[in-house]
């Protein structure tokens, strides 16, 4: 057990916590946090995606002792409201079919648009190769983040 | 909304209650409290919905449909909005909660849905409309034909008057029901909703965590737990030392689980209880168990391939045999021989298998993403030893099902541990043992013989077909073939002779309903062998397949499933021109044509590959769909690109495979689905059509694979016939 300080989503959180704890139980288990999804615990489906200073890591393989001050954002800090255009994308492209692999997904497409505003298709299919979806969006995925990106702009 | 019977009871005196419609499946609506009808028992035929108009005019339709991502919430409410007339934004849909007193048949599967409920919920949007008429007409004294109904509002245009529902349901609720037989279903032109896109309800909560799935549960107090189960199917542990595990920290207990027979089929092994999962987790990595592996344990998937073999060389029971197919191929006919070989495969739904119970000494309440909650009510009450009406089961949303949810495994381990625990506890299932505690897609193999004649018309057709059945592990005394035939004995082509034949095979491996059942393997070897049969004939593939499909002035169904030949041969032609079928490609590149017909809708799908070396892509699928009626073509659309994907893992890269009676794929590294960076351009045409609506969720998958392989003949002149394809270089 160690004493461990986070920033998630701008808020401060002191827990005392076994330091080899994934970043993805301490989410969804510590605080609550269960958009973030556990899908295979082993780096393979991006399930668990989050940010960590912006950028996308998958918190199945981020010891919670490792984050230190960096700041963790996940699907729930993204926005609330669904006013963040990726999640605008999302929506208007019906991305989600079961939904449960989305949250990762649009963790990653957020980080890849922020650093690559206007991603071409091989960007994308480079970004989110780690994003399984057993539901079968992924044409979906590639036109939203095409979407997302020519929106953004424009303070959608 | 929380329903109770006192509530319907009351419902004609008390103002205030609103409108409460019961739905049957079959038969009239009823007054919802005439369940209740003074019986002291639960009614013989409980209603599968029920629609309440509010005194606001809003309406809930509950119902107990599981939302598993095809849209069937939405789907449901725009079939009572489009005939109650209000606007699809009045109707809100609620999860119904198990209560068998009030609610028939919860499971979701079969492709059922739409089909169940379109007729039923028709007629009860017809009967609020028609009520709300009635109400007004008698309210301003004219005839109720010359008011008509538009955006929950009753209007009467010679008076210029109007009237809300919400002012109206009152009297509604004291009226006598409309006679059923004739209650007035609008004409498919005047459809506002149904058949139009309209956004599902569900995607909003799914961008922004908010959507809880069944592992998202979290209830005061709640414990975690994980399962360590032997990995030998049938085996279970002889010895364990749970010591370590209890001194990992947040570890509150360690037990023996038994495994149980009958419909549960859980392994039994040994429950870790944690105040965490990732506890609950690192304590089933400390526990030193020795394992007794059972009789399974000298299975192996080469042995289970020769088996197959053998068993698809060999005559079996003829489930279907026209004409005389011995003679065709005993003369001089021109013969073509083929063998299909399908694995075993596993659903891998993203989420992995979980559950909360709460077992409370003389009730329970579970939440769990389950396609059959009544299922998994009845499975909760008898492990812990109570009345299935003492145990509540809230379905969740659920990550994936696929048909691997229908399952009662982990239900009733669940159950199992919280009778020990005490306080609510979530089972978490790993990624591995998700992947290898499965109810696998049977492994099956596809003796194929045919004969043609000289000017190239087929005129003798044998599958001998075998499988690892799944009723053979479920019940050993039922027949067999009952869940492995289904689009083989269908098999839609005019040819004189056919036969075929089938042989199951015995093995320890759990099997259970995959998406589409044995239609994702019968499709391949039907879809695939006409292809052969019409290289065979020097004839085009789409061509070839619609001189088949002919349907005679008498044509008759053999069946229920039995497909129209005529509907089959028009998405064929609609897939082929949307393709460009028959325009040249470039050398290296092929096109393949596969069409086949399930849960009652009618697939045709191009597949356009290229091949470089030994390695391959899929570039584009073409579809063509005719599910009948559509409801939402947003999620027709949707689902027809998921089966495809799914069926394209299946076709290149998925497989189950057997060593020392366990599975050797764990995670998604072993069974690596279809990426983002493998996805086909996908474009889907849909059929307008006024038949009655067919399933979604599994008709897309089937055509799938066939189609692939018969594009990368085109191309190469190779046949794959074994899945997952791979090429020879
Ligand atoms: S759960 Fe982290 S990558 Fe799959
Ligand atoms: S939407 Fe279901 S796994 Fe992606």
């Amino acid at each position: 057990m160690s004493a461990i300080h986070l920033i998630v989503n701008n808020r401060p959180h002191d827990l005392e916590i076994a330091p080899d704890t994934p970043l993805l139980w301490v989410l969804r288990d510590k605080l609550n946090l269960t958009g973030t999804k556990y899908g295979c615990g082993m780096g393979l489906c991006g399930a668990c995606t989050v940010h960590l200073d912006g950028e996308a890591v998958r918190a199945c393989q981020t010891p919670v002792s490792t984050v230190g001050a960096k700041k963790i954002t996940t699907i729930e800090g993204l926005s609330q409201d669904n006013t963040h255009p990726v999640q605008q994308a999302w929506i208007a492209e019906q991305v989600p079919q079961c939904g449960y692999c989305q949250p990762g997904q649009i963790m990653s497409a957020a980080a890849l648009l922020a650093k690559t505003p206007k991603p071409s298709d091989d960007q994308i299919e480079t970004a989110m190769v780690g994003n399984l979806c057993r539901c079968g969006m992924y044409q979906r995925i590639r036109r939203a983040i095409h979407r997302a990106a020519s929106t953004a702009g424009k303070g959608a | 909304m929380t329903i109770n019977r006192r509530q319907f009871v009351k419902r004609g005196a008390a103002a205030g209650a609103g409108l409460m419609i019961g739905v049957r499946l079959t038969g009239p609506l009823a007054w919802a409290q005439e369940s209740d009808a003074g019986a002291k028992k639960p009614a013989p035929n409980p209603f599968i919905a029920y629609v309440n108009v509010r005194p606001d005019g809003h309406i809930s339709l509950i119902v107990a449909k599981s939302e598993m991502g095809q849209g069937i919430k939405t789907g449901l409410a725009m079939i009572l909005a489009e005939e109650a007339e209000v606007d699809f934004n009045a109707v809100s849909v609620q999860q119904a909660d198990t209560r068998p007193d009030l609610y028939a048949h919860l499971g979701t599967g079969g492709s059922g849905s739409t089909m169940e409920n379109f007729t039923p919920l028709r007629r009860a949007g017809a009967t609020v409309r028609e009520l709300m008429i009635t109400a007004a007409a008698s309210r301003w004294n004219v005839p109720s034909a010359e008011c008509h109904a538009k955006q929950g509002t009753v209007v009467h245009l010679k008076s210029s008057r109007k009237a809300t529902y919400g002012e109206l349901v009152d009297a509604a609720s004291k009226l006598p029901l409309p006679d059923q037989e004739k209650v007035h279903l609008k004409n498919a032109s005047d459809f506002k909703l149904i058949g139009h896109a309209t956004p599902r309800v569900d995607v909003p909560s799914k961008v922004n965590g908010s959507a809880q799935f069944g592992i998202d549960v979290r209830v005061p107090e709640m414990l975690f737990a994980m399962v360590a189960r032997c990995p030998t199917f049938g085996g279970k542990p002889s010895h364990f030392n749970a010591e370590k595990a209890k001194a990992v920290s947040g570890v509150h207990d360690v037990f023996e689980i038994p495994a149980l027979p009958g419909d549960k089929f859980t392994a039994g092994g040994i429950a870790v209880v944690a105040d965490s999962t990732w506890a609950a987790m690192k304590g089933r990595e400390a526990l030193e168990i020795t394992w007794d592996h059972g009789t399974a344990a000298s299975e192996s998937s080469d042995g289970m391939r020769e088996a197959l073999r053998t068993a698809a060389s060999t005559p079996g029971k003829r489930v279907r045999n026209d004409g005389d197919v011995d003679a065709v191929l005993s003369n001089g006919a021109r013969k073509v021989e083929a063998l299909y070989e399908l694995p075993l495969l596993a659903h891998a739904t993203m989420e992995p298998m979980n559950i909360t119970v709460h077992a409370r000494g003389n009730d329970a309440e579970v939440w769990a993403p389950t396609q059959s909650p009544d299922w998994v009510q009845g499975t909760v009450a008898q492990v812990l030893g109570l009345k299935p009406e003492k145990v509540i089961v809230h379905t969740t949303l659920m990550g994936g099902g696929f048909g691997r949810r229908y399952m009662a495994d982990f239900p009733a381990e669940a159950a199992q541990i919280a009778k020990v625990a005490g306080k609510p506890v979530q089972l978490v299932w790993s990624r591995e043992d998700d992947m290898t505690h499965d109810f696998y897609r049977p492994a099956s193999c596809h003796g194929m013989r045919g004969a043609v004649d000289a000017n190239g018309h087929p005129t003798a057709w044998v599958h001998t077909l075998a499988s690892t059945s799944i009723r053979g592990y479920w019940d050993p005394k039922a027949s067999p073939e009952s869940q492995e035939v289904g689009g083989a004995k269908e098999m839609p082509y005019a040819i004189p002779n056919v036969r075929l034949e089938f042989n199951p095979v015995a093995s320890a491996v759990p099997r259970a309903w995959w998406r589409s059942v044995e239609n994702s393997f019968n499709g391949f070897a039907v879809e695939s062998f006409i292809d052969e049969l019409a290289a065979a004939a020097g004839k085009d593939p789409v061509e070839f397949r619609k001189n088949l499909l002919v349907k005679s002035a008498n044509w008759k169904p053999k069946s229920e499933d039995d497909p129209d030949p005529a509907r089959l041969r028009a998405v064929l032609e609609l897939a082929a021109a949307k393709a460009g079928w028959g325009k040249p490609l470039p050398k290296g590149r092929g096109r393949g044509v596969a069409a086949f017909a399930s849960f009652g809708s009618y697939f045709a799908e191009v597949a356009e590959v290229t091949v470089k070396g030994g390695e391959f892509k899929v570039d584009r699928i073409v579809a063509a769909v005719d599910c009948g009626q559509i409801v939402n073509p947003e999620s027709v659309r949707s689902q027809t690109e998921g089966a495809i994907i799914y069926g394209l893992s299946a076709a290149l890269k998925n497989e189950i495979t057997i060593k020392n009676g366990a599975v050797e794929q764990t995670n998604f590294d072993g069974y690596d689905p279809i990426r983002i960076n493998e996805a086909p351009e996908i474009e889907v045409y849909l059929v307008s059509s006024q038949e009655d609506p067919g399933g979604m969720g599994e008709p897309g998958l089937p055509p799938l694979a066939p189609a692939v392989a018969n594009a990368i003949f085109a191309a190469t002149g190779q046949r794959l016939r074994k899945l997952p394809f791979q090429l020879k270089a």
